[in-house]
Parts: C-alpha cells; structure tokens; sequence
C-alpha cells in the first residue's frame, strides 16, 4: 500500500494532549480510547456476573432473605436474567475484544499511527458509555428494569401492560441497545477504514496478523448488524411510545384492548436474529484471531494454515449472515424455510471445525511456552470444541424441537459465545497486558485464576447439556410448580456452589490486575518474543505509536522457528527476507 | 505444566462424556409415533459428535503434553505453514458429516412438519396466555365457533378467557378445558394461538413443541401412543408467571375419551 504512509502522516496531525482532560478523558488516542473500552467492559462484566450470581442464588434458595435486597420475587429474577444477558453480550462481549484490545491493537500492528477517524474513535466510545449508564439507569427507575429477555420478543416488550418493568424500564433498554448501535456503527467505520487505508508499506492484507484479520471482518459484520438492529429498536420504541403496530397484532392483556392491530411478532425475530447471530461471531471472531496468534507464537511455529484461516473467518462472516433462522425454528415461521436455515447452519460449522484442526496443527510439533496467555489460548481452543458440538444438535431443527428454549441450548452458547470469548479475552489481557502498563503480571496468579476458570466455568455450563436433555426449561424462576424438574434440582445446587467457586477466582484476575499496573515487574519491549509490530516499539507505546517513523514491513507475521535464523523468531520488520514456504 | 493441561482437559473429557455415555440425564421416555424417530437421530447425532468431542479433546490435551518446551532437550519446532491437502481432506469430511447429518433428519422434520393432519384428526384448539393454557374442542358439528378478543375475560376462565362468540351458532356445542384429554393412537391436530404474548407449547414426553403467536392460528400435529398424563409447559418467556403456566395431557382410549366427551356435551346443556 503505498498510499499507507501519506495517508498516516495527513490524519495523525493532532498533536499529544497536555490537559489532563483530553488526555485520559476525552483523548483522541487510540490507545487511551481502547484502555477507556476496556474498563467499561471491566465494570460491566462484573455488574453482568454479580447478576448470575444472583440468578443462581434463587434458583436453589428462592426464598431466601438477601442483605440489602431481601427476596429476589419471580419477576425480579427475570429481570436479572434480562440485564445480565444484555450487559454481557453488548458491553462486554462486543466492546472488550474489539473496542478495547482491537482499539489498541489494530493501528499498531499494522504499523499506523492511530485509526482514520480519531474524532469518531471518541466519540464512539462515549456513546457507548452513555449507552451503559442509561442500561443501568433501567434498575433505578419506577418498575425497575425490563423482564422480556435480553432478545426482548413482542409483545412482551412492546406493552408497557405485559408485566412489571415493561414500563420506563424498558424504554431505557431500547434506547441503551440504540444507543450502543450507533456507537458500534461508528467504530466499524473507523476499523475497516483503518485497516484498509492506514497499513504501512509492505503490510499486504496477506500479511497481516489474524488478530487484525478478525477485527477487520468483525467490524464488516457490525457494520451490517448493527444498523438492522438500530432500525429494529427504533420501531420497537415507535410501538411502545408512539401507537403504531409494527411488531403487534391484535392482542388483549388481561382482557384489556391495546389498541393495536396489524403487527407482526415475527417480524421483530427476524431483524433481531438477523443482528443477533452475526452478533455471535462478533464476539468470538476476535477471540479466534487472538488464539490463533498466540497458539502460534508460545508454540514457536508458524500458525498451520494462514491462508485457511483467513478464509476460514470470512466464510464465518458470510455464512453467519444467512443463518439467523435458526433461532427461530418454533416461532411458526415456514417450515421449509427451517430446512434451508439448516443447512446453512451445518455449512457454518465447517469452517469453524477447519479452525479447530489449524489450531490443533499449529501445537503439534511446537516447542510450547506456557506462560499465562497461552493457558487460556489452549482453554479457548477446549471450550470452543466443547460449545461447538452441542451446535450440530441445535442446527437441526428436528433435535431443536425437543431442546429450544432449554438449558442446552443456554449451555451451548455459554461456552462457545459467552466463555470461550471471555478466555480470548483473559488471553488478550495477560498477553498485552506489559505492551499497554509497561508490567508484567503475576504468573502465579494468573495460572490460578486459570484452572479455577477452566474447571469451574465447565463445572456450570456441562452440567447445563444434561438439564437441557431432560427438557429443562430456561428462564424458569421457580422449580417447584413442573413435576418433572424436581429431580433436576441437584444438579442446579451443583452449578451454584461450582459459580460461587468460579466467581471468587475472579477477584484473583482483578487483585492480579491492579496490583500488577503498580508493583509488576517491568516488562521489555518484547517479553514474549513475538513478531509482530506492537513489539518492535516502546513500552508503552508513544502518542503516535512508533516514535517517529513509520515502520517497513518485510515478513509475514508467524516466522518463528526459521530454519537457519539466529533466533527462533524473524520480526516483521526484520529486513532479511523469508524464502521458504 | 504440560502434564497438568493434559490431565485436568482429559479429566473435564472423561467427566462430561461419562455423564452423556451413562445417561445419568436423559431425554424423558417418548410417548409419541414421532419420538423414536426423532430419538433415534438424536442418538446418531450424540454418537457421532461424541466421538469428534472426545478425539479432539484429547488431541489437545496430548499436544500440550508431548510438545511441551523442555529447554535445550527439545528439538526446535517445526518449520511449517501448514498443509493443504490435510485441510482438503479435513474440509470434505466435516462437509460430508454435518451436512450428512441434516439430511438425515430432514425426513423426519418433513413428515412432522410439511404436511397437514390427516383428515380425520382429532381438532382441539390451544389457547396460550398469561398464564394458562386452554383447550378448546369442536363439538359435534366438528366446527369451531367464532372468538371475538373484546369478550376475553381470564378471570372467568373456559369459555369466558378465549373470548367465545355465543352468538355464534357455531359456537353452541364448543366446549372449552383446562385439561388436554385426547385419545390414544389418533392424530392429533393442534391449533395454535395466543391472546397477548407469545408463549410456546411444549409436551416433553410428545416431543411436541411450537410456539403460540399472538394473531397466528397455527396448526400442528402428533399422534400420542401410550395412555397416561404428560406435563405440558411453557417454553417462550411470557411474564412473571412463566415458571407456573403448565397444564397436563391427558391421553385416553377412544372409548373413554367418547364418554369423556359425552360428559362435556351433556355439561354444556
């Protein structure tokens, strides 16, 4: 790209800040708008697990009297469900790996100086944030926050009468979730941009990092997503507030005429689905991308099959665009329509197995480090294969009938959406962790907090396969009133006290954190000796991330282990060239 | 390190797949023509998906193992950037099993799901809303009478909480249950509606499941094989009383099912 390094000097005309204010406030950088994402997501993942905790609490003590809270009543218990879906897949999944680590990562690994549009980036990110505050406003309002779940299915929804919360509650959810769209379609603007435009010379798009891959393709599907689901929440607003009927029909509430007529529930399944399951691999593919890179460079091999994996992640983001009928198996859509979702659906799990076998190949016959990042790379790799088979099951629809809406199906996407994502996540933090603090952090610690997560996160969500098989129903409060989960109920009991567990393992991750920004031991430029850019600058990087020059790129970014190269590693930037192949 | 990965992945491998090979948990027995097809398939599925669980686990937990960095004792890594025909090969087989897999299945979603009950069905019409379901059948005349959403009053439940249009001649011999009695062996022709949210209809033991939508009339069937009661639920998150909207099938002979329905007639008059 020669047009790369011109490109780079025009945008990054802004000088370094000297205000306190614009310089960890309301910053232009990237890098202190990414750390910025960051803790929100941070702040959101514990708010979103303190959740679940108390999910997990009432299902097994339903009467029990909390300090401060008192009884969690059946509809509260909803709502919590609601909020902590909500949190956790939009502020959380999506703003972590790829508003934060994709934030930072992105413009240095391909060798630019920050993203196209910094003023964007900003805002961006401060909508989001504003995003969050009016989704936590929902709990403090009259009626409390919305019980519709967080996939918010009218009419439910969309009648303040359908139950309690249902009222400002749900206003303020709608809006949040709107909010947060125009935020997310922002930042993919500037990330497809960015990468497209801002890659310095010698950076071909087949020599990038997969991490930079994954962002890419990932901001190409919320670009698409988001904007439907935008436009899904503003009619959804428009019948909550304004009498038209886009998602309601003719219904009464209690006996009660809402006075709307004509609507369609089915209609908000399909723009919801239509975001939701490219949303799905908006929260894994960084993860992937991540792993990928780390399997390849604490194993000290060449990531097996580059190119593979590269279309491997855009046949992901292709195919997850024709498959969100799947969601909707039993909603009374055609169905032949089912048959053909399903096997678009089957098709998809090709290139996610193709990755599998890559990561797999990229181990075999390395030469493995195990240091912090590459624990959770491996546990990412488990946990992917473990939520990836329940998939097949789901995928078709005559398996669904008897498992949709059971806790199979929330089993399923805990591990392979919700967990595995988070392990990338965990993996992202340990590994540039040094690049962002300039410390390292604790090993000991982190292999904790590690083995604590795999087992404990396994010891929740396996457990959830068996319930879903004996057709237990999610989104149940209370266990006593359907005979035949009464069996099941130790099994619940056990998948409390293994989240107890796993939750408390957490606080190692947050202590291991701060202590770490303070009192780890000072990171080099390049601790983990890896390859690619963000290693060949300081630590931590400058305002304008090289210190002055724009960097040349001569090698792909997983030389490692060169036969006949004096280290095991060739930086991208090392001048001598690659030959084989 | 390496060993450690290696036992705690073998060991979460072994746990999880002895639990799914004991069948400690396990789908509730089948009661209708459809279950143990579907059953059937979700065995081949479990079967085979086992295996690619259990391989790859393995595999990883070896890997992690055997390729362990044990200082100046191991040999460099591998110089390689992968293999293209092992990707062609791995690409075809996974096509082959998954996409396999859906067509395997697709006959029996096709006989569930494509074409309508068969002429001489049992009709009985559900009812799904916060939070009860009710069962409404035809009558003599094999019609059902016209529903009106202005007469809908649950707190009067059975014919009241559907909004039943007496003026309806139609209407005359409906009656409405809160019990689904239906007889053994007999196709049952279920259609579906909700008055003011979505619910789902769901019988376990049937493996019977679809949801009820607010403005949609929607017919399905099945066809029970052994006598008893069944649990129904609801499955799609209606309101705070999701948990207890439930109600119970009641799968008779035909004869006691003729005089379950004589008893209801003679109750209407």
């Amino acid at each position: 790209m020669a047009t790369g390094e011109f490109a780079a000097h025009a945008v990054h005309a802004h000088a370094a800040p000297t205000s306190w204010i614009r310089k960890y406030v309301f910053s232009l950088d990237h890098k202190v708008i990414g750390i910025q994402y960051f803790f929100l997501a941070l702040t959101a993942v514990f708010v979103g697990m303190f959740l679940s905790l108390l999910m997990r609490i009432h299902l097994i003590w339903p009467a029990a009297a909390l300090p401060l809270l008192g009884e969690i009543k059946p509809e509260t218990y909803l709502t919590l469900l609601t909020m902590h879906g909500t949190i956790m897949v939009f502020f959380v999944l999506t703003t972590a790996p790829q508003g934060g680590f994709g934030n930072y990562f992105l413009p240095i690994q391909i060798g630019a100086p920050d993203m196209a549009f910094p003023v964007l980036n900003m805002l961006s990110f401060w909508v989001t944030a504003l995003a969050f505050f009016v989704m936590i406003a929902a709990f403090f309002v009259v009626g409390g926050a919305p019980l519709h779940g967080w996939t918010g299915y009218p009419p439910l929804s969309a009648l303040q009468s359908a139950g309690p919360g249902e009222g400002l509650g749900a206003d303020l959810w709608v809006i949040s979730i709107a909010l947060f769209c125009v935020g997310a379609l922002m930042s993919a603007l500037n990330f497809i941009t960015t990468t497209l435009d801002m890659r310095a010379r010698g950076m071909t798009l087949m020599r990038m990092p997969l991490t930079c891959w994954a962002w890419f393709i990932t901001a190409i599907l919320g670009l698409l997503a988001f904007g439907v689901l935008l436009s899904a929440g503003i009619l959804l607003l428009l019948d909550r507030n304004a009498g038209t009927s886009f998602f309601v029909p003719l219904v009464t509430i209690n006996g009660q005429l809402t006075g709307h007529k004509g609507g369609s529930p089915l209609l908000w399944q399909h723009l919801f689905w239509f975001f939701g399951h490219p949303e799905v691999y908006i929260a894994i593919l960084p993860a992937m991308g991540l792993c990928s890179q780390l399997l390849s460079v604490f194993s000290r091999k060449p990531i097996f099959g580059y190119k593979a994996m590269v279309y491997a992640m855009l046949s992901i983001g292709f195919l997850g665009f024709m498959v969100w009928g799947h969601h909707m198996f039993m909603s009374g859509m055609s169905p032949y329509t089912a048959f053909a979702f399903s096997v678009m659906t089957m098709a998809i799990g090709v290139p996610s197995a193709i990755k599998t076998f890559n990561w797999l190949g990229t181990i075999w016959r390395g030469r493995i480090r195990f240091a912090s990042p590459m624990l959770f790379a491996l546990g990412f790799v488990s946990l992917f294969i473990s939520g990836g088979i329940s998939g097949p099951f789901l995928a078709q629809p005559v398996l669904d009938i008897q498992l949709h809406d059971t806790y199979f199906v929330v089993g399923h996407f805990h591990l392979i959406m919700g967990v595995a994502s988070i392990f990338g996540i965990f993996a992202a933090t340990y590994y540039w962790f040094p690049k962002m603090f300039g410390r390292m952090m604790n090993e000991s610690m982190a292999r904790w907090h590690f083995f604590i997560t795999l087992i404990g996160t396994y010891a929740i969500f396996m457990p959830m396969h068996y319930l879903g098989m004996a057709a237990h129903l999610r989104r149940y409060s209370q266990l006593t009133e359907l005979k035949y989960l009464h069996g099941l109920v130790p099994l619940q009991e056990f998948m409390t006290y293994a989240a107890f567990i796993t939750i408390a393992g957490q606080f190692i991750f947050l202590f291991n954190l701060f202590w770490s920004m303070k009192f780890g031991d000072k990171a080099s430029d390049n601790p983990w000796e890896a390859t690619t850019l963000e290693w060949t600058t300081a630590t931590p990087p400058p305002h304008d991330n090289f210190g002055g020059h724009i960097p040349v790129v001569y090698n792909g970014p997983y030389e490692y282990s060169v036969p006949g190269a004096p280290r095991d590693y060739i930086m991208q930037t090392d001048p001598e060239v690659v030959k084989a192949h | 390190m390496g060993l450690v990965i290696l036992v705690v992945i073998w060991l979460i491998t072994f746990i999880s797949a002895y639990f799914f090979v004991a069948k400690t948990w396990w789908l509730p027995v089948g009661a209708s023509a459809a279950a143990a097809g579907i059953d059937h398939h979700f065995a081949t599925t479990y079967f085979l998906m086992g295996i690619v669980f259990v391989v790859s686990q393995l595999a990883l937990g070896y890997f992690a193992w055997k390729y362990r960095d044990r200082g100046s004792a191991t040999r460099q890594a591998l110089y390689s950037h992968g293999n293209n025909r092992l990707e062609i090969i791995w690409t075809l087989l996974t096509l082959i099993l998954f996409v396999g897999l859906n067509f395997m299945s697709s006959s029996i979603w096709a006989s569930e799901r494509f074409r309508p009950a068969v002429s001489d069905a049992v009709q009985v019409e559900v009812t799904g809303m916060q939070f009860a379901w009710y069962f409404r059948y035809p009558g003599p005349d094999g019609k059902f009478g016209a529903t009106k959403p202005e007469l809908q009053d649950p707190s009067s439940g059975g014919e009241g909480a559907i909004g039943l249009d007496t003026s309806d001649p139609a209407s005359k011999d409906d009656f409405v249950t809160g019990t689904m009695y239906v007889p053994v062996n007999r196709e049952i022709d279920v259609i579906l509606r909700a008055e003011d949210v979505i619910h789902s209809f769901f019988i376990p033991a049937m493996r019977f499941k679809q949801d009820a939508v607010p403005g949609l009339a929607i017919h399905m069937h099945f066809t029970p094989i052994a006598t008893g009661d069944y649990e129904i639920a609801c499955s799609q998150l209606c309101g705070l009383g999701h948990y207890k909207m439930h109600g119970i099938l009641r799968v008779v002979t035909q004869e006691e099912f003729d005089k379950w329905v004589a008893t209801q007639e003679a109750g209407k008059q």
